[in-house]
């Protein structure tokens, strides 16, 4: 048994763990830091399959700036921990979708069975295409091949950037003559108490 | 390496199941978003296992794209789901029926 395969068997119940916990919990920061966790375990498998610099990327840009925005979004909500759990719209939704997903899981795997075989291992070689670091060869291909699609997807964050601010600024919208009047009644001066 | 390949595309279909799940059950509109980040990262570990088994950069590069695309939508989702708050002043999917932002 070698290193990869156990480090496989200790994140990998934990990384499914952390993601039925961010499922059940009721309080949403809860939820979020078992998310986090999730995170961090799927950033190691990376490292077992070596994708070096995916496995920085997922701690920095998920496990770090999405889930630190997550974070400040439930908080600035002041969501309140309890979350009514009833079901209204839809009779028996939690227990066919709990089915639909176990099912979702047994076809997949019995697809990688019937394609690749549960045993198939990854073929040497792989030293050869990260040749001078993960990093180097990633940029070698992304620059090169991919660099029109790397140029859309600067231009794609700066429009998420602007579409976030217009959708978050707050509206100044005309002031009606009903909360003009109601506005005043609150502000009149009350007469003070006679002194007894 | 002496894991399988087919272990990761398998931890990757619970780890998608579990957050398809969420997305169908919970009524919380943040905790359906995370549900969906939680897919996004299963289908990257499926791209990234399927780059080692092909011995080709490809899978990752797209890896990286969609987590890109996925910090974007991040951005927009959250906008949207603090502008439906303001509104109706709950983050429940249930009462936000009407779609009015």
């Amino acid at each position: 048994m070698q290193a990869d395969l156990i480090l496989f068997w200790v994140f990998a119940p934990i990384s499914v763990a952390s993601a039925i916990a961010m499922l059940v919990m009721r309080n949403a920061v809860h939820s979020a830091l078992f998310l986090i966790v999730n995170f961090f375990c799927l950033a190691l498998f990376y490292l077992i399959l070596g994708a070096t610099f995916l496995f920085a990327v997922q701690i920095i840009v998920y496990a770090g700036a999405i889930m630190v925005l997550f974070l400040f979004v439930i908080m600035l909500l002041g969501v309140d921990g309890r979350e009514d759990l009833r079901e209204r719209r839809l009779i028996a939704q939690r227990p066919v979708a709990i089915a639909l997903g176990v099912a979702f899981v047994l076809e997949v795997t019995f697809a990688i069975r019937a394609s690749i075989g549960f045993s198939a291992l990854a073929p040497a070689g792989f030293d050869k295409v990260n040749e001078g670091g993960n990093a180097q060869a990633l940029a070698k291909v992304l620059f090169s091949k991919y660099f029109f699609p790397f140029e859309v997807t600067s231009i794609l964050l700066i429009i998420a950037a602007i579409a976030a601010m217009i959708l978050a600024q707050r509206k100044s919208h005309a002031v009606t003559q009903a909360e003009m009047e109601a506005h005043n009644a609150a502000m009149e001066p009350v007469a003070p108490e006679p002194v007894a | 390496m002496s894991t399988p390949i087919s272990y990761f595309l398998v931890l990757s279909s619970i780890l998608f199941a579990i957050g398809s799940v969420g997305v169908l059950t919970r009524k919380n509109a943040l905790i359906i978003f995370m549900s969906v980040e939680l897919q996004l990262n299963a289908v990257n570990l499926t791209l990234v296992a399927f780059s080692r088994m092909h011995n080709s950069l490809n899978g990752q590069v797209l890896a990286f794209f969609s987590m890109v695309v996925a910090a974007a939508e991040v951005v927009v989702g959250l906008a949207i789901i603090v502008s439906v708050y303001r509104r109706i002043r709950s983050v429940n999917v249930d009462d936000a029926e009407a779609l009015r932002g």
